[in-house]
């Protein structure tokens, strides 16, 4: 016998805690921050969607008429900000890491519930704060980068808000890092080995190093750059000898991890989502560990690829073209076990699944572009045009975003006790998978044949192509209403999905659905085989199931 | 088993067949005009079938799974309780090794043979102040002899414009008139803030920093007229940032160029 079951008493729904104004409170439960991280998340991607809509309608015609030009930067300076700050970070670390740890290592808590909280209540103001910005004096208008000697000389106020805001959003973010590193460490349940936690634990465990080391020097750059802006220190100024390429560098020694940030913990997930619907072990446990801490460790000593043309001395883009180039290794072996995890199983073709499959096509798609552009011979043409918008977007939107909306299809039973609708969701997978694509793939055209990034008017050549483009991202928009339809509908009347629907081995299953306050009615269970389809353990759990 | 084997060299090898084949029939880029270019595009064509290969083979893998394995109806139960195979493993970690180890020295091949590990050219005529503080992008050496009778530019960018001066002539243009066929220097130097030198045909692109020249070097091997693009971030009318290029025969160069010069000076 392998897990021992506390046998929760699914009748007994006492202790599930009630009501909605829980959501809005200084809450110290795991489970209501990791709500609050995934609605508030999702809300500033409904803005942060608007604005990319925004930049799609400027981009239909090839001349700037939809908006002026530097309201164009703004927008897109606030679309990469709010995306990558305030949806994607917060979600796939703070949303589903808050909810999913502490229940994975056998807990009742993160090992700091107050600075949890903290953690959680910085993200509103400061995403209103950047937000609002705009109206000020008009925002930030130096794209999400910031590069100096534009972000000195733009509008002061609209730039410094949005330094502050990313301050306060990087804080908020090494505190879930330092929370998630003691929760994995310190917390885990007795006997509960490293070596036996899902796979979601260790791409938390890399992800929150790679926010620890990382952050501090965002947050020194920006201190930096702010000194240059209200102080007229020179670091970054060359009118008073500072040295512009010495931000890029500062600034890409957390931005290129951030992309692991971005994306490790979307390994980690999919790694969850996988196993269950296939019925079948996580393929490969070993050497997922492994690649995930070879990607943490090669994540940070890349970041200069994204400087090939700032002008950097030869010797130091070959050690950077071989560094990034090796990180598909480790990457690759990622996907050929999840193909393997497939590989035979019995699966269950559903939302959640079908958001993983779309994921792994994607991304590996985009995994290729990445390799390519490692290369310093192909980047320099390339470098700063739609080539690379499309590429980060099939990293970003198609890689973790796709894996946002599996989890949600995967844990809304977890949370509400009820099933969402599977028709709508395969609509929302459809219209994703076809808009996403559609609004991206021709972007590698564009960038190729000489349309640079954050432009608002361009060569009329590049018309037809970019409508098509447009019209991929109104695919795109839609697609959140099924999306949001099935939400609303599924809370209100969801068929009961009982505690276990999909008859998973990981622990958040082996309690009730919701689960009670303190995640568990009486001791931890003991789960030392989270992945053990096909085994007694799981033909056990099916019989008494059904 | 022999069966088994026999449909997967089948399609192993027709995946091989279409990659290849698009590969080399599908065009995406623009027209080469620069000794660059050709070097560049055979890199592309290299990496595009590569990729092809490995995205198309994954993709099949992935949606033959779905197919394959889907539950069916009357099926209860889990799949095999496969935890992993070492020796599958080892195979899928030290294959995508050798592969990227062959394309990154592959690709510093190209890289040095577009002059890009090339030391810089220290008599460059032009560098006249410390010559540690200038970066370069990719040095081009021509495969011509004239060569050593290098057409010398000086490139200043501003928002939101490029203006060419050329030192020989004393006279600034605001297009950049080369003759084909002949190595031509820039150096590089930005007024405000960080604008890039982009030319799409020529397959080059160096940022222009404030307060650090840079050089880049290039070779036009076609005549014709060619957009410069400014590609970094530079301000509100960034998008309308351009210039443009015009290689001419080296008569017709010659014509402009003494239009325009003050003094008369041969090329």
């Amino acid at each position: 016998m392998t897990i021992l079951i506390d046998s929760p008493d699914s009748n007994n729904k006492s202790l599930q805690p009630k009501g909605w104004l829980r959501y809005f409170s200084f809450s110290l439960d795991h489970k209501v921050i990791g709500i609050q991280y995934l609605v508030c998340g999702f809300l500033f991607y409904l803005i942060g969607g608007t604005l990319a809509s925004a930049i799609r309608i400027e981009l239909a015609s090839p001349i700037s008429d939809f908006m002026p030009r530097d309201v164009y930067n703004q927008v897109l300076t606030l679309h990469g900000t709010i995306m990558i700050f305030l949806w994607i970070v917060p979600v796939v670390n703070g949303a589903f890491g808050n909810y999913l740890i502490p229940f994975y290592v056998g807990a009742r808590d993160m090992a700091f519930p107050r600075l949890n909280a903290v953690a959680f209540w910085l993200i509103p103001p400061s995403g209103l704060m950047l937000v609002a910005s705009y109206f000020v004096e008009g925002a930030a208008q130096a794209g999400w980068t910031a590069y100096p000697p534009l972000s000195i000389t733009t509008p002061q106020s609209g730039q410094i808000i949005w330094i502050m805001s990313v301050l306060l959003l990087g804080g908020s973010s090494i505190f879930g890092g330092i929370n998630f590193i003691a929760t994995i460490i310190k917390l885990r349940r007795p006997g509960l080995k490293l070596m036996q936690l899902p796979m979601y634990c260790w791409a938390m465990l890399g992800t929150s190093l790679l926010v620890v080391l990382s952050t501090p020097v965002l947050a020194g750059t920006l201190i930096l750059l702010s000194f240059d802006i209200v102080a007229h220190t020179g670091f970054f100024n060359p009118v008073l000898g500072g040295n512009v390429v010495v931000y890029q560098h500062l600034f890409w020694f957390y931005s290129h991890p951030a992309v692991y940030i971005m994306v490790l913990p979307a390994f980690g997930l999919v790694s969850e989502i996988l196993p269950v619907h296939s019925r079948k072990p996580l393929f490969g446990y070993t050497t997922m560990v492994f690649s995930i801490m070879g990607i943490v460790v090669l994540g940070l000593v890349v970041w200069a690829h994204h400087m090939f043309t700032s002008g950097t001395p030869p010797w130091m883009r070959l050690f950077f073209t071989i560094a990034t180039a090796f990180i598909a290794v480790p990457t690759g072996i990622k996907f050929f076990n999840w193909v393997a995890t497939l590989w035979g199983g019995k699966i269950s073709i559903n939302s959640a699944m079908l958001f993983s499959c779309g994921f792994i096509i994607n991304f590996v798609f985009g995994g290729i572009t990445g390799v390519a552009l490692a290369q310093v011979p192909f980047d320099i043409h390339v470098h700063d045009t739609y080539f690379v918008v499309a590429h980060f977007h099939y990293i970003v939107y198609g890689g973790t975003v796709f894996i946002i909306f599996s989890s949600i299809y995967h844990w809304f039973p977890k949370v509400t006790g009820k099933l969402m609708s599977e028709k709508l969701g395969i609509l929302h997978f459809a219209i994703t998978f076809i808009g996403f694509n559609l609004c991206f793939a021709p972007q590698h055209w564009l960038g190729l044949n000489g349309m640079p990034r954050r432009v608002a008017e361009y060569d009329p050549q590049f018309q037809f192509v970019n409508q098509i483009s447009s019209i991929g991202a109104l695919l795109m928009a839609i697609s959140t209403i099924p999306f949001l339809l099935n939400i609303f509908l599924s809370i209100k009347k969801g068929k009961d999905s009982g505690d276990n629907p999909w008859n998973a081995l990981t622990p958040e299953w082996l309690t009730s659905s919701p689960p009670p306050v303190e995640n568990w009615e009486g001791d931890a269970p003991l789960v030392e085989e989270p992945y053990g389809y096909g085994k007694p353990i799981s033909q056990e759990n099916l019989i008494k199931k059904t | 088993m022999l069966n088994k084997n026999l449909y997967l060299i089948l399609i192993i090898s027709t995946v091989f067949g279409i990659s290849f084949w698009i590969g080399f029939n599908v065009n995406l880029l623009p027209a080469e005009a620069s000794i660059n270019a050709p070097i560049y595009d055979e890199l592309f064509k290299i990496l595009f079938i590569i990729g092809l290969i490995i995205f198309i083979g994954m993709t099949i893998a992935v949606i033959y799974s779905l197919f394959k394995f889907r539950k069916r109806k009357d099926q209860i139960g889990d799949g095999i309780a496969l935890e992993g195979n070492l020796s599958l493993e080892i195979i899928w970690t030290i294959i995508p090794s050798i592969i990227v180890l062959i394309i990154g020295l592959y690709s510093y091949n190209i890289y040095d043979r577009m002059g890009g590990m090339k030391e810089l050219n220290h008599s460059h005529e032009m560098m006249t102040s410390n010559t540690e503080k200038i970066w370069a992008g990719i040095s081009q050496v021509s495969n011509n002899d004239i060569a050593s009778n290098n057409l010398s530019v000086e490139v200043s960018a501003m928002q939101f414009a490029f203006l060419f001066n050329y030192p020989k002539g004393e006279f600034i243009s605001g297009e950049l008139h080369v003759p084909v066929d002949h190595k031509v220097s820039m150096k590089m130097e930005s007024k405000d803030v960080i604008h890039a030198f982009w030319v799409p045909e020529f397959r080059i692109k160096q940022d222009i920093i404030p307060g650090q020249p840079t050089i880049l070097n290039f070779t036009p091997t076609k005549v014709g007229k060619y957009p410069i693009i400014c590609a970094e971030l530079c301000g509100p009318y960034h998008g309308g940032m351009r210039a443009s290029i015009i290689v001419e025969e080296e008569s017709d160069y010659k014509d402009w160029f003494n239009k325009n010069t003050k003094t008369e000076v041969s090329l």
